[in-house]
């Protein structure tokens, strides 16, 4: 292959105009575990497994979902590590906002300054680029939004994506299920098929994580008791 | 001889029914010596946002500039215009960056929020904000714009009538500050439309 020659230095475009790092990052968050993510027309859901790597891990210790601003949530797949730095990061970029205005920041404005902040690291020396896709689900004036944002920086706005280990499988799941006008409640129930179709072993309120964010424009985790509730009416 | 009275300025902003008004006097001076009669302390933010400068002349220009630097900006990458409460916001951080070497200005904001609510506000060159429901003055001549205003003013004037009561109370006002005055200029703002309007007044 041609292009590994130029797989060492970040900075350094291959022959075929790719930057390799980047397509490397993207195969981390490609073996990531799944999350995914869907607009109803009242709000967001996002979900992802949360499949620890040994029964003695204290679950209730993990969240893999976390608040940017009281309006906007965020999830990952892909290293969990890196996605901590990105999120230090966006909720200070977030407070700084509100400092200047005092207004809670737009949902674009801040997935536009955390892809910045992204892109940045596949331009400078001696970085490399970070190993995860972020899902965020925000609601503002604007209304619901759900925008993925990847390791090269660019970012998309979504009415439903998935991303890490099932994502082909995942899409083309959501593809069939998804309408326009999905009020929250049945979008979490999708939600929770979806992440079913590609799971191994038993779902359960222990091994997934839920979000959402309604016309109160509060970003909340789903405790595991309400996920149980929510199981019980997708059985 | 304070740094605030070396051009000398009068501003003020008054809150109508559905509307605003913001008026300014047009004399620059140096100390004692008048300069300029025709210098502009109100500017346009956006159709719904007006900013006065009173207090040093240059500070006011040169804050003026990037004021309105830090707004357009904004308008490209949010694809909107600024609230003035956020507008506001905004003015009060700036001022305070510069809190140990400050712009000696006091500005007086006024525009029309969301629904059309009107929204005034003034602060001191570091950044204090002072909302207020009637009227805000800034300037040379404040403490006459504050008995002024205070008398004439009435709560939910209608536009016509909110014009006639801040021209009176400014010429009123600058007539009894020698280092503001030579004539008036008024913008009366409501939701369909903005009305300059230029004062005629003693000329001393």
């Amino acid at each position: 292959m041609g292009d590994s020659q130029y797989s060492f230095s970040l900075t350094t475009f291959s022959p075929s105009g790719k930057l390799v790092q980047i397509e490397h990052a993207l195969t981390a968050v490609g073996s990531g575990q799944t999350s995914l993510g869907i607009k109803a027309a009242n709000g967001v859901v996002i979900a992802t497994e949360k499949k620890l790597p040994s029964i003695l891990v204290d679950e209730s210790s993990v969240q893999k979902m976390q608040t940017l601003t009281p309006n906007i949530g965020v999830v990952y797949s892909g290293m969990g590590p890196d996605f901590r730095v990105l999120v230090r990061k966006s909720r200070k970029q977030a407070e700084q906002y509100h400092r200047l205005y005092k207004e809670p920041i737009p949902v674009t404005q801040l997935v536009r300054e955390t892809a910045a902040v992204m892109q940045e690291f596949t331009q400078s020396g001696g970085v490399r680029p970070f190993g995860v896709s972020l899902l965020v689900a925000g609601f503002d004036d604007k209304g619901p939004q759900l925008y993925q944002v990847d390791p090269s920086g660019s970012y998309f706005s979504w009415k439903a994506s998935a991303m890490g280990k099932n994502v082909s499988n995942a899409k083309t799941f959501l593809e069939k299920r998804y309408t326009d006008d999905m009020e929250l409640d049945d979008a979490v129930h999708t939600a929770i098929l979806t992440l079913k179709e590609g799971f191994e072993g038993q779902i359960s309120s222990k091994n997934i994580e839920i979000g959402i964010i309604g016309a109160d424009k509060k970003f909340r985790v789903l405790s595991p008791a309400e996920i149980d509730d929510y199981l019980a009416e997708v059985e | 001889m304070s740094i605030f009275e070396y051009n000398g300025s009068a501003l003020v902003a008054m809150v109508g029914k559905n509307c605003f008004a913001i008026g300014s006097d047009r004399r620059l001076g140096v100390q004692l010596q008048t300069i300029a009669t025709d210098f502009q302390r109100i500017s346009k933010i956006h159709d719904k946002l007006f900013i006065g400068l009173s207090g040093l002349g240059t500070d006011a220009q040169t804050l003026y500039q990037r004021l309105v630097f830090r707004h357009k900006l904004y308008q490209l990458r949010e694809e909107r215009d600024m609230k003035p409460e956020t507008f506001a916001s905004l003015v009060s951080a700036i001022l305070y960056e510069k809190r140990f070497g400050p712009y000696f200005c006091q500005p007086v904001i006024a525009g029309l929020g969301d629904e059309d609510k009107p929204f005034i506000c003034t602060m001191d060159s570091i950044g204090a904000k002072e909302l207020a429901k009637d009227f805000v003055v800034a300037g040379t001549a404040s403490e006459s714009l504050y008995g002024a205003c205070e008398s004439m003013f009435r709560p939910d004037m209608e536009p016509e009538e909110l014009f006639e009561t801040l021209s009176q109370a400014l010429l009123s006002s600058v007539d009894r500050d020698c280092l503001s005055g030579w004539g008036g200029h008024v913008y009366l703002v409501t939701p369909t439309e903005v009305k300059e309007r230029i004062l005629k007044g003693r000329m001393d």
